[in-house]
């Protein structure tokens, strides 16, 4: 078969069709987080939030896009030029390639990669950079104690976000992702792997830097944190950037522990979203239901409970896969 | 995977990455072509509440923070080991099993040797002041 023929142009296009709708379907999800977010944090404190602009508020976020690209692009003159507009670049761009191994449907997923997992946990250690550079970069008191507690807090919660999924990769025997769907057709691995689930959810949220994890942020000791000097789309991209991370996040939780998109009735596609969705609102409950811990609590958190958790459930797996085998 | 599927999950994860950098590029420059200018007397100064900022903002920061950078690299290599175990594990056996409980404990007595130097205390409970540490007991006399 020779590579210039129809067939295999026409497999191409396709293939690079989806891969752009998927792109754009991650960032739009994360952009409309922004809005639905407020709105529901809005609703669950008795307020209405952002409900003025078109029908119940839907046209906020066009708004609010062309407000902020309109802003002023501030570069502090006592910064580092170039690792202050790095830093926005990398928060955004690192979470989104995450996206290239996350399969949706048996038909849908931009690559099938043997390493998918450790592609994320590759892309999740970049995004660190993201955070050091803008907080050190800024020149800003406030910036780089939002930067340094932000990172010492990610590392901690890397060390075990890899071994929480372990559990998952030795019951599958196979870091890809779509393998793993496939394996839990019979029963999701929630069931036999909930402590692997928890510590992923945790490290989740807090490789995400959301509430309650949000220390680096706290804004009422540090100011803003490690984007207190950012403005524009600088800050949008920060933003943003988080709120993918939140679909990235959810989007895994579905596929390593729930299933992926294996269910009842419905099609693939629709489990797949109302699952993501349903992992989603969570994050948002969890910033509108919890107070936020003090730091040295979630430091202590991490590496006394966490990581020795996750070592044990490893192990534990690792006797069970080879009872059963 | 045939030929066709395998170009075209190439062409679909390079087309990706660029679009994403693509995506990057044009937030970056967009907003820096259609924001305003504006000026303003204290405008070009750090953040800093509202006051006038004190000093260099590289400054020195707890030694805390090398600490858990340190712990990081331990840990995390060590976890590196554990995921071509967890990928292996049909393959090695009970043999292997034995081999990841061995490595398993070190890194957990570890832990506990780090727990109990207060490396992982945010902040020490009891700094080693001996002084300090008896002054309670002689009150104690003292009062009886």
């Amino acid at each position: 078969m020779s590579w210039m023929s129809t067939d295999v142009l026409l497999a191409i296009t396709v293939g690079v069709l989806k891969a752009i709708v998927i792109l754009l379907a991650a960032v739009l999800s994360g952009a409309f987080l922004t809005v639905i977010e407020r709105r529901l944090l809005g609703l669950w404190q008795d307020r209405y939030g952002p409900n003025r602009v078109g029908i119940f508020g839907s046209g906020q976020l066009i708004a609010d896009m062309i407000k902020i690209f309109f802003k002023e692009d501030w570069i502090p003159p006592f910064a580092d030029r170039k690792l202050f507009v790095l830093a926005p670049a990398i928060a955004f761009a690192s979470l989104l390639l995450s996206f290239l191994v996350i399969p949706i449907t048996p038909g849908w997923g931009v690559a099938d990669l043997n390493i998918g997992i450790l592609f994320f946990f590759a892309m999740a250690g970049i995004n660190v950079y993201a955070v050091l550079f803008g907080g050190y970069a800024s020149a800003n008191k406030y910036a780089l104690i939002g930067a340094m507690r932000a990172s010492a807090q990610t590392l901690s919660y890397e060390v075990f976000i890899g071994l929480s999924l372990m559990g998952v990769v030795a019951m599958t025997g196979s870091f890809n992702m779509r393998d793993i769907v496939n394996g839990q057709e019979g029963l999701w691995y929630i069931v036999p792997q909930f402590f692997g689930f928890l510590t992923f959810l945790i490290a989740g949220v807090a490789v995400t830097h959301r509430a309650p994890f949000d220390q680096p942020e706290a804004e009422q000791e540090i100011a803003d944190g490690y984007h207190v000097e950012y403005s524009s789309m600088k800050f949008g991209m920060f933003f943003i950037g988080e709120y993918v991370g939140i679909v990235l996040v959810s989007a895994l939780l579905t596929t390593l522990f729930m299933g992926g998109w294996h269910g009842p009735l419905l099609p693939p596609i629709v489990w797949f979203l109302l699952k993501t969705s349903f992992f989603v609102m969570l994050f948002v409950l969890a910033r509108a239901a919890l107070p936020r811990p003090r730091y040295d609590r979630v430091m202590q958190f991490g590496w006394k409970f966490c990581l020795p958790l996750t070592l044990i459930n490893l192990l534990v797996t690792g006797v069970v896969v080879l009872l059963t085998a | 995977m045939d030929l066709a599927a395998q170009l075209a999950q190439n062409w679909s994860v390079g087309v990706f990455i660029v679009a994403v950098l693509a995506l990057c590029t044009f937030m970056v420059t967009a907003s820096a072509l259609l924001g305003g200018r504006a000026w303003g007397h204290n405008k070009e100064t750090p953040y800093e509440s509202g006051i006038v900022p004190a000093g260099s903002a590289h400054q020195r920061f707890s030694v805390k923070f090398y600490m858990v950078a340190m712990l990081f690299v331990i840990f995390d290599v060590e976890a590196l080991y554990l995921f071509g175990w967890a990928i292996s594990i049909r393959e090695t056996g009970w043999t292997g099993l034995i081999g990841a409980t061995i490595f398993i404990f070190i890194l957990l007595a570890g832990l506990i040797y780090d727990s109990r130097v207060g490396a992982l205390d945010w902040v020490p409970k009891r700094r080693v002041q001996p002084d300090r540490v008896h002054q309670p007991a002689q009150r104690d006399q003292a009062d009886n």
